[in-house]
């Protein structure tokens, strides 16, 4: 016990660090499994069914059930591939998508244990440069992916998506300078403080309201760079079986698909950094009330949940849903403790706005048709990259308007 | 926390640019000798960083801006070249592209 | 053996085993994948050596661009394993030993110079601390700038060269 205090006295870093990570780990694993639930059920009521419902009370089991059939199924690698570029693709693409998530940070950064703040894990000054790298480096999982199965459609199929995603990565990149031009910096704190304060006393200053075009942009760019309908062609099952992933069984492909979501959640986290102000809250800071927001919201959670129990579920999934129900309450009890409130401001905004974002990508995949393969890189190359540079020229002059008369 | 001295650095810059050497001497895909030719420049580059930390200057880093982006002009053409020489001698060995030998 | 020598030597290991690797392979494939480990581990160096702006520029462009064109060329001819041909007997038996010996010659009358000895006696890094990229970006676009404008046409004419030499001639 004494040497275990001494220790984490005398490498404070390393062990908040890894601490941190586990932690992070941990939700954004959940938070993955859950996202497919989400999308299942959010998709499902925009085209009048259910979605998942038996597994567990309301489906909520269902991630877990999926799951053990990915780790169960029958491990199988085509005998004329490229065994360790087969191998290896699946974990590139995990690796590299969960590496983004470490970047962005939950909540302020004056929150702190062991003088190491608690709401990041790292915090570069040249963060939103190394979240880019990251990404372009992501091509790779699906090229090799590709090309290590040795086959037609997998071939055509990762061809064609790591073509999209090299393409709209520079209308990604582009829509964002407007925002570091703004902001000054390439440190996601310092970008988010810029956002505090509010025009008119009450319109938060989000990078959004200057920057329209530039988010319009960027959430197109995001939508194309993550291979989601409307722009996902190469992965589409009419067109191309399953277009790179076509051959992986078992694990890997649960791997990709694991990348996929993960991919989403950074690129709406990112999103809500640059654009909608991070971990800031929309109300002023003198409306206290707002302490009490993710209390009232999870004990009404908990409440809609008590009455659900009561009336609706039968047999296991009452007992299920009942377990919910404490929980949501339990949850709602901790945060409205004094202790917790103020601490816990930070990541609800974050997460609501990343919901929000979320919401919103599921909901473009349950109204739009999909795009032909050329009318997508037509629209990449000649719609999106030239609007791109337009609003960065526009930003730029605007902002040296100001300093023109000065000499 | 020592500091690492330059010279470790430069050897393994003078290294991996021999090996970059040899790959452009002795390879026959023509890919493969762009791809040697890359990793020279790459270990120049090394060297150039190396050295701007050593006298603290920052132009080192501007000349290594500058040949990141050379080198991704040229790797766009040579590959343009390599594609229209496959599309005429269906090869990629370096020994069959030997029409102008006397 | 502190952690910066650690890292130093782990990424050194790293590159020139993806060098090595990259002469080695018999699939144009696998000594694409080797060079992007190559770069990555260099980029791990210039993070070592506090240019943190130059380890992204490298990601980004070169691991991230440049291999990714060298990877779909290589996907899209189908490129296959080089030919399997022996050395000459001279390259075999004289070669190693002589390009050794060369090594030797150019290292010790290089260690014998003015810069030489400079180096070796340790005009070495001050400290780890990192460059910032606005003093590296007030350099480029003052100091710089017509390098910069010279460069953004040969990127130009790179473009243009490209999509003229690849396209198909109808």
């Amino acid at each position: 016990m004494e040497f275990a205090k001494e220790f984490v006295g005398q490498h404070p870093v390393l062990v908040v660090s890894l601490v941190k990570i586990a932690v992070l780990l941990f939700v954004v694993m959940t938070a993955l499994a859950y996202l497919t639930w989400f999308e299942r059920k959010v998709v499902a009521r925009i085209q009048s069914r259910w979605g998942p419902y038996y597994v567990g009370a309301h489906g909520l089991l269902q991630p877990l059930a999926d799951g053990l059939k990915f780790l169960f199924k029958e491990d199988m690698t085509p005998p004329t591939s490229d065994k360790f570029t087969y191998t290896i693709a699946p974990f590139l693409a995990l690796a590299l998508a969960l590496t983004a998530i470490a970047l962005i940070p939950f909540g302020p950064p004056n929150i702190q244990v062991l003088g190491q703040s608690v709401f990041m894990i790292s915090n570069l000054d040249i963060g939103l440069l190394f979240l880019f790298a990251i990404t372009s480096i992501g091509v790779y999982g699906v090229a090799l992916a590709g090309w290590s199965s040795n086959s037609k459609y997998p071939l055509l199929g990762g061809l064609r998506s790591s073509a999209q995603m090299i393409s709209y990565e520079v209308s990604l990149t582009l829509s964002v300078v407007g925002v570091l031009l703004i902001a000054g910096t390439l440190n996601f704190n310092d970008i988010i403080s810029g956002q505090s304060g509010y025009y008119l006393h009450f319109i938060p200053r989000w990078h959004v309201i200057p920057q329209i075009v530039g988010f319009l942009c960027y959430i197109t760019a995001a939508i194309a760079e993550t291979n989601r309908i409307p722009f996902d062609l190469p992965e589409a099952e009419t067109e191309l079986v399953a277009g790179f992933h076509t051959e992986y069984s078992s694990f890997k492909f649960a791997m990709f698909f694991m990348a996929e979501y993960a991919n989403m959640i950074t690129v709406s986290c990112l999103a809500t950094i640059l654009f909608f102000g991070g971990w800031l809250s929309p109300f002023p800071d003198s409306w206290t009330w707002q302490n009490y927001l993710p209390g009232a919201g999870l004990i009404l959670l908990g409440i809609y949940c008590a009455y659900d129990t009561v009336v609706n579920m039968r047999g296991i999934a009452k007992i299920q849903f009942a377990v919910v129900t404490m929980l949501c309450l339990g949850g709602g009890a901790i945060t409205l403790l004094p202790m917790v409130a103020p601490v816990i401001q930070g990541p609800f905004w974050l997460t609501t706005k990343v919901i929000a974002f979320l919401f919103f990508y599921v909901w473009t995949r349950g109204t739009l048709p999909r795009f032909r393969y050329d009318q997508l890189m037509d629209f990449g190359w000649k719609l999106l990259l030239p609007v791109s540079l337009a609003n960065l020229v526009v930003t730029s002059f605007v902002m040296i308007v100001p300093y023109l008369r000065h000499g | 926390m020592s500091v690492i001295p330059i010279s470790y650095y430069l050897v393994l810059s003078a290294i991996l640019f021999g090996l970059g050497a040899v790959g452009v001497v002795f390879k026959r895909n023509i890919i493969t000798i762009l791809m040697s030719i890359e990793l020279m420049l790459n270990a120049v580059n090394l060297a150039f960083v190396a050295f701007a930390r050593a006298h603290g200057q920052i132009d080192g880093l501007v000349f290594v801006f500058f040949v990141i982006v050379v080198a991704a002009a040229e790797a766009a053409v040579g590959l343009a070249i390599v594609i229209m020489v496959t599309n005429n001698r269906q090869s990629l060995n370096v020994e069959r592209i030997n029409l102008l030998k006397f | 053996m502190s952690v910066p020598f650690l890292v130093f030597f782990a990424c050194a290991f790293m590159a020139v085993l993806g060098a090595v690797l990259l002469l080695v392979s018999w699939e144009p494939i696998h000594s694409a994948l080797s060079l992007i480990l190559v770069m990555m581990s260099l980029a791990v160096l210039y993070l070592l050596l506090g240019a943190e702006f130059i380890a992204a520029v490298q990601i980004i462009v070169y691991a991230g661009a440049i291999m990714v064109l060298f990877v779909f060329v290589i996907m899209l001819l189908n490129a296959g394993n080089e030919e399997r041909t022996d050395w000459s007997k001279i390259a075999k038996v004289v070669g190693l030993p002589m390009g050794f010996f060369l090594l030797l010659l150019i290292a010790r009358s290089l260690s014998r110079s003015v810069a030489g000895a400079a180096i070796a006696n340790g005009v070495g890094a001050q400290s780890n601390a990192a460059v910032s990229t606005r003093d590296l970006s007030t350099a480029l676009f003052r100091q710089y700038l017509f390098p910069f404008e010279a460069t953004s046409i040969l990127i130009l004419i790179a473009l243009l060269g490209a999509w003229i030499l690849a396209r198909k001639d109808d």
